[in-house]
């Protein structure tokens, strides 16, 4: 039983029954957009902060000790800003497209487990409920890029159309794994499950699914659709003031509620000793997304077409291999003897890894015309 | 049969941003850190010394773009007297050109750098504004004789290394533990 | 079965992060694919050619400048040599060797930008340059003690260079010396194995042999392409024929040919300055040359090997304190002629690299 059923019932002895059932609905409503807005604020910093560092800079540091007001300062800034929307758009869907990105990234937190019962509703198919409200935003995505009546948002948007498309199978494949070894959806169950986190229990499993939230998060490496150096700013080229700002609020919000899941599903959650078990869930959420600010510093991204076949060719056969690797130990390796399931996954993960790297292939792509 | 491409150049890449994550950085704050400039900067605006002027115009004959303007008269003793002297720093190029010709160093160029203007015309300077003041002050430029009395430029080529500043050892360290106080 | 699809015009710049500068590409696309491109240059012409012909000898140095605006010793360098043919003058030892070591930092300084800006374009989100900038920053600091600017240097004169290097310059320069290779094995380790790098960078953009020797192309362009061309050797100017260094080739002559070829070029650099260093010779840094000069009549072309390329000024004097006519060669807009031919049937995230590595600097191309 989740803390605001609990609550709930408390309530409803003293008061009467649809008051009991709006009021912690509402609390949790606003607990949450809190928690996303305040850490959105808190990782814009970061981010900012850490890639200057990473680039021998110091970063944003004049508002306030050390800076920390700046992320505010930009918020203002675009919020002043004149809300510019081009002569030939179709005004509705070019004013509906950032909502769609920014809503469902406040749904998934509904069912992210940040402490033991602390969680909005613990929906037993909590992970399918996950999948299912992140590609709605890919949506939205598409509706910029089609609305802005721009030749780089339009490029932007059919490449968002692919991507999401490709990379969600890998990711749902690599899912399975878990729910195949925790044996339930909800996502209290599976962090209740790790004693040993699955980062360990199923490595391979973890690459893909970091890469592939990765590439629906449309972070670096996989940055195609807002590729500054080719298509200027991708599908919200087009976009200004409060619009803006939401599509800039979405693209740290997917951070943040990635960084989440993928604290949840392979690094234990909220589990660890000492520390309350909302401080671990923080840590392990801030050190994921410092490991994507790290990678944004340092790689280029790939090309259309070698992201498809990233997606395609490595990914996907990897994940479906990784499946039935899981669901044979699953089925045939004794329980009591976890360890030895980190070996032989750790020894399938690296072999399989560098027979794939044999398939890399450099150059080419030419297309005759 | 060789497994080179498996990502270990990727792997390579990010040791070495990690690395540059705990070098200092080299930003310099700037108006509360000035680096001293060069000796020799062709900084902004001219320094003009009208008690070493002729009035023989080889620098206005000098300036690739005419920005020197100069008005004489024959005054008693047969020399000339300058009764105009206006240099358009708005179309100035900074390349020292007049300053090296000038036969009788009556010319310098300026070691200042913050002399940003909202007019275009506040940047036409005439006698007056060119002469020596407490905020214009030569360069070393084609003056070796001033160069040696200015302080000596601040180096990045030794940003990881103690260097002098102006008498004292600083470090671009200290500097980095000095930085982020904000305004 | 195909699909029938209709190409559209896409119009790159004159406003775009990685036209590197005021350039236009009017890009012809089938979905990603680039069917045509058509690059329209003028956006940041001064007519400097015109400019020119109503100014002395010595007032178009600083025009030079404005050409290359990455490499201004360079430019200097080329303009006072063709002007030192046409009058016929000497120039003593000190001044040749202080200009040979300014020609080669610029080199380096140039390089840095064109890697820089190339790795930047693949999208390594400014890393690569900043760390390269932090290295050209060393340079130009060094550019400022000399010469008083960081970037419209104006050093060189007809018969020798502006001023002496001032007592600090050797040993900041003998510490970059130093340290720079071991920078350049850095970048190497930071960039040049990554996997995405090589994936995006090899075999893209290819530039033949012959189509690159039939459109004239030269400096690091043309030796990616494997053809063993540097007028530092092949025609030597000022006294390079006494300093010992390869001359890097390329094989493929694809986009990451041309990365490496200027990766090594720094190198042979590097060891270009450790050698000029010790010789340095004591002396006049420049000689007696009329203020007003008046080169007799005819006409010259110069050129050196330029960062970019050749960087030629074809001049002719009619006995007058000004040129009669003043041509440039410029190197960046004759290697951009193959732009079109290297990028037809790649993606657009190509068409951006590939012009990138040809690393043009529209200073020059405009004029
Ligand atoms: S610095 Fe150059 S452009 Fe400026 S006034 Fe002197 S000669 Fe003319
Ligand atoms: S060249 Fe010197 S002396 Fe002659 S007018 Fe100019 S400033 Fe005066």
């Amino acid at each position: 039983m989740t803390l605001l059923e609990q609550f709930q019932l408390w309530l409803g002895s003293i008061w009467p029954e649809w008051a009991a059932y709006i009021t912690p609905a509402i609390i949790g409503v606003v607990v949450v957009l809190g928690f996303v807005l305040t850490t959105v604020i808190i990782f814009i910093y970061l981010e900012r902060r850490l890639l200057g560092r990473f680039q021998i800079r110091t970063g944003p540091n004049r508002l306030g000790p050390e800076g920390i007001f700046q992320p505010i300062a930009t918020a203002l800034k675009v919020l002043l800003k004149e809300d510019i929307v081009p002569a030939k758009a179709d005004k509705a869907v070019h004013w509906l497209a950032p909502v769609i990105v920014f809503a469902p990234i406040l749904l998934i937190f509904a069912v992210v487990p940040f402490g033991k019962g602390a969680i909005f509703t613990d929906l037993n198919v909590g992970i399918v409920y996950v999948v299912a409200i992140s590609s709605l935003s890919a949506v939205g995505i598409y509706m910029a890029g089609w609305a802005s009546s721009n030749k780089y948002a339009l490029i932007a948007a059919l490449r968002a159309v692919a991507q999401m498309v490709s990379y969600e199978l890998p990711v749902i494949l690599s899912i399975l794994g878990v729910v195949l070894m925790v044996g339930s959806l909800s996502m209290n169950q599976i962090v209740e499950s790790q004693s040993i986190p699955f980062i360990l229990l199923q490595p391979l499993g973890f690459v893909i699914f970091f890469l592939g939230t990765v590439a629906e998060m449309n972070r670096c490496p996989f940055d195609l659709l807002e590729a500054d150096s080719e298509i200027v700013a991708g599908y919200h080229t087009e976009y200004s003031g409060m619009k803006f700002a939401l599509f800039y609020l979405g693209e740290y919000g997917h951070a943040v509620a990635y960084s989440a899941i993928i604290a949840t599903l392979f690094l234990g959650g909220w589990q660890g000793p000492l520390l309350p078990p909302i401080i671990w869930f923080l840590i392990k959420i801030v050190a994921v997304f410092c490991f994507i600010v790290w990678m944004r510093a340092t790689l280029p991204r790939l090309r259309v077409d070698q992201l498809m076949a990233f997606a395609w060719k490595c990914l996907l056969p990897l994940a479906v291999i990784n499946l039935f690797i899981i669901a044979a130990e699953v089925l045939w390796l004794p329980e009591s003897m976890p360890w030895i399931m980190v070996v032989l996954n750790f020894a399938f993960a690296g072999v399989l890894i560098l027979l794939w790297s044999k398939l890399f292939t450099l150059g080419g792509g030419r297309v005759e015309v | 049969m060789k497994f080179e491409r498996y990502g270990i150049g990727i792997a390579k890449g990010m040791m070495v941003t990690f690395k540059h994550l705990f070098r200092s950085p080299i930003t310099v704050q700037y108006p509360e850190e000035k680096l001293a400039v060069s000796r020799r900067i062709r900084g902004n605006e001219l320094v003009w010394y009208p008690d070493r002027c002729t009035g023989c115009a080889t620098c206005a004959k000098s300036c690739p773009h005419g920005n020197i303007e100069i008005v004489t008269h024959v005054g008693d003793e047969n020399s000339y007297v300058v009764d105009k002297f206006e240099v358009d720093t708005g179309r100035c190029m900074f390349c020292g050109l007049c300053v090296e010709s000038c036969p009788y160093e009556a010319l310098a160029m300026g070691i200042s750098y913050e002399r940003a203007q909202y007019r275009r015309g506040d940047m036409v300077l005439s006698k007056d504004a060119l002469l020596l003041s407490d905020i214009r002050r030569p360069s070393g430029y084609a003056r070796p004789k001033v160069e040696v009395t200015l302080p000596k430029q601040t180096l990045l080529v030794y940003w990881d290394k103690d260097r002098e500043e102006g008498g004292q050892k600083v470090n671009f360290l200290t500097l980095s533990k000095k930085r982020g106080r904000g305004v | 079965m195909a699909i029938r699809t209709e190409p559209f015009i896409l119009n790159m710049g004159p406003q775009h992060p990685s036209t590197h500068g005021v350039f236009r590409m009017r890009v012809t696309l089938d979905g990603e694919v680039v069917l045509d491109v058509e690059p329209v240059v003028g956006y940041l012409h001064r007519g400097i050619e015109k400019l020119a012909e109503g100014r002395t000898y010595t007032q178009n140095i600083p025009f030079t400048d404005r050409l290359d605006y990455l490499a201004s010793m360079t430019n200097n360098l080329a303009y006072v040599l063709a002007v030192e043919k046409l009058a016929g003058i000497e120039v003593p030892e000190r001044a040749e060797h202080l200009r040979i070591i300014m020609a080669e930092m610029m080199r380096i300084a140039s390089h840095l930008m064109a890697v820089g800006f190339f790795l930047n374009d693949l999208g390594a989100m400014m890393t690569p340059v900043l760390y390269m900038w932090r290295e050209r920053e060393k340079l130009l600091d060094l550019f400022e003690m000399v010469c008083g600017q960081r970037l419209t240097y104006n050093y060189m004169r007809v018969g020798g260079v502006s001023h002496d290097i001032p007592e600090e310059f050797l040993p900041a320069l003998r510490r970059f010396v130093a340290e720079m290779p071991g920078l350049i094995d850095e970048y190497d380790q930071f960039l040049a194995q990554n996997e995405i790098v090589l994936a995006r960078s090899k075999g893209v953009g290819v530039l033949p042999e012959d189509l690159a020797i039939n459109i004239a192309a030269s400096g690091p362009v043309l030796r990616a392409s494997g053809v063993q061309w540097d007028i530092r050797r092949g025609d030597p100017y000022s006294i390079y024929d006494r300093f010992d260094f390869d001359i890097p080739v390329g094989s493929a002559g694809d986009c990451y040919d041309r990365y490496w070829v200027r990766v090594q070029e720094m190198r042979q650099s590097v060891r270009i300055l450790e050698q000029a260093i010790p010789q340095l010779p004591q002396g006049e840094v420049c000689a007696k040359v009329p203020q007003l000069l008046r080169p007799p009549v005819g006409e010259v072309y110069g050129r050196i090997e330029a960062p970019k390329g050749e960087l030629g000024f074809y001049l002719v004097s009619d006995n007058s304190i000004a040129p009669y006519r003043f041509r440039i060669r410029p190197p960046t807009l004759i290697n951009l002629t193959a732009l079109r031919d290297m990028v037809i049937g790649w993606k657009v995230a190509d068409l951006i690299i590939t012009f990138g590595s040809i690393d043009v600097c529209l200073g020059e191309i405009d004029r």
